[in-house]
């Protein structure tokens, strides 16, 4: 396959004062570092350290990995896209983690 | 040759760079044979093995979203299952091509022709046509790639078939020379759509009520648009490779194939290999003075509004044959002919007559029928032939 460039220029069309481009396609990557999906939560899980046996439960059953690995036996909760679906309080086995309702 | 054939030669001559099918009767002679290309090392495509139809619609999007041309075939069942793809792969305008050989839908499990599978798919976004032999099997093959990925259209596009009785049916077709169908088609160049780490894009993200309407809008132009393409490419192709054997073609594609249209008082309105019929019986009226023709619908998404009106203009009298319905209402091609018709301020009569599902064969008998009844007029506005 030859090398391509796309004209993105070329792709972009307006209807009123709505710019659209063919297919929706978008030059940008990466927006998902800019859109904090974290506000939908309702629900907050917090991690009780003095509890915590460090066993990594809640960082493997994260389903949208937003638990990390900060060293070893040291995992903590990225607020920015946790959506609060509480599965690492039901898995933590020491019940380490509480889940909190989110106030303003 | 049989129609399958037609089909699998014709897309081994357009160069897809993947394949990706499942097989289902009555489609299976068409993936069968080029499966047994690619391994022969005469296409040079990727081919797919899927588990499913959704996922050989699903390959197809993803191939054809990094800028190569892709091919997939279905029937039935399997075209039913790919719904819910069908949109996302027009939304996104891939360009992907199709043939549909059309067999009726479940349940009672049929395996045999009628049109109701890719009619339930018109509000796709995706390009419909439809033919009535080998050649035009052949033909339009080709043509729906130059077709699709015109750079105004974008849009995938089905071809129709009649399982069985077209598919499975040995018919002559002329095949033109590699080199010109090379000229005719090069190679697929996206213009919006790649895979490529130094140019990154976005393909299919969420659009947001405050886009959506747009972008839907965007779509409806490029498939109205298209109408015009079709017939540049429709015209280009036919005087490229001239008609070779006769009653197998229209000697220059259109939207739709008028016979003996020039005076008719009565039409038939009908899409398919039905038409070969209807059109001996037209002869065999004509000759006892009967002033009747028939439109045959090659492109029924776009649809042809202004051709159909122009050609149904002095018809006092239409009967709509249709192989697909919608329980609740009439088929959606007399739904579609009566529309264009007000708009038109025609006072035509127009009668909707169902044959021909799930195989049911029509005769000449039915099509002498359908005839005498619209002449007649004045009877239900659906009549069924069983």
């Amino acid at each position: 396959m030859k090398k391509q460039r796309i004209d993105y220029g070329s792709l972009k069309s307006k209807i009123g004062n709505v710019e659209v481009t063919t297919g929706a396609v978008l030059e940008s990557t990466g927006s998902t570092s800019k859109t904090k999906t974290g506000a939908w939560r309702s629900l907050r899980p917090l991690v009780d350290d003095k509890k915590c046996i460090g066993c990594g439960r809640c960082w493997t059953y994260c389903p949208e990995g937003c638990v990390h690995k900060k060293a070893e036996k040291v995992f903590q909760v990225d607020y920015d896209y946790c959506k609060g679906c509480g599965i690492c309080a039901n898995e933590c086995p020491v019940k380490a983690i509480t889940m909190v309702m989110e106030e303003k | 040759m049989e129609a399958s054939h037609a089909i699998s030669e014709a897309v081994k001559m357009i160069k897809p760079d993947v394949i990706a099918a499942y097989p289902i009767t009555p489609q299976t002679h068409i993936v069968e044979r080029l499966s047994e290309y690619v391994a022969n090392g005469e296409i040079g495509a990727e081919y797919i093995r899927v588990e499913s139809e959704f996922a050989a619609i699903s390959a197809c999007l993803g191939a054809e979203a990094t800028g190569v041309r892709a091919y997939t075939s279905t029937s039935s069942q399997g075209l039913a299952l790919m719904f819910e793809v069908l949109f996302i792969v027009s939304g996104m305008r891939l360009p992907i091509g199709m043939t549909v050989v059309n067999r009726a839908l479940s349940a009672p499990i049929n395996i045999w022709n009628d049109h109701q599978d890719s009619m339930s798919c018109r509000d796709s976004g995706w390009l419909q046509l439809y033919a009535e032999t080998a050649q035009e099997c052949f033909d339009l093959t080709v043509m729906q790639y130059k077709i699709s990925e015109n750079k105004d259209v974008l849009l995938p596009s089905m071809v129709g078939l009649d399982g069985f009785t077209l598919s499975h049916v040995y018919e002559p077709f002329f095949i033109p020379e590699q080199k010109e169908i090379d000229d005719f088609l090069p190679e697929y160049v996206p213009t919006h759509a790649i895979l490529e780490p130094e140019q990154p894009l976005t393909l299919g993200p969420i659009g947001f009520p405050s886009h959506y309407m747009e972008l839907r809008k965007t779509q409806v132009d490029a498939m109205e648009g298209s109408l015009k393409v079709i017939e540049k490419v429709f015209k280009e192709y036919s005087e490229k490779f001239p008609a070779q054997i006769k009653g197998t073609r229209p000697e220059t594609y259109y939207h739709i194939e008028e016979y003996k249209m020039d005076d008719a008082q009565v039409a038939f309105v009908a899409i398919g290999s039905v038409c070969g019929s209807i059109k001996d019986v037209i002869d065999v009226l004509r000759s006892k003075g009967e002033k009747v023709g028939l439109v045959k619908i090659v492109t029924y998404r776009p649809f042809p509004m202004e051709a159909l009106k122009k050609s149904l203009k002095n018809v006092k009298k239409i009967a709509v044959v249709e192989k697909a319905l919608s329980p609740g209402a009439n088929g959606p091609v007399f739904e579609e002919i009566c529309s264009l018709l007000f708009e038109a301020k025609s006072d035509a009569e127009v009668r909707n007559f169902i044959v021909g599902l799930g195989g049911r064969d029509v005769k000449l008998d039915h099509i002498q029928k359908i005839f005498d009844m619209a002449k007649k007029g004045a009877g239900k506005k659906q009549e069924w032939m069983f």
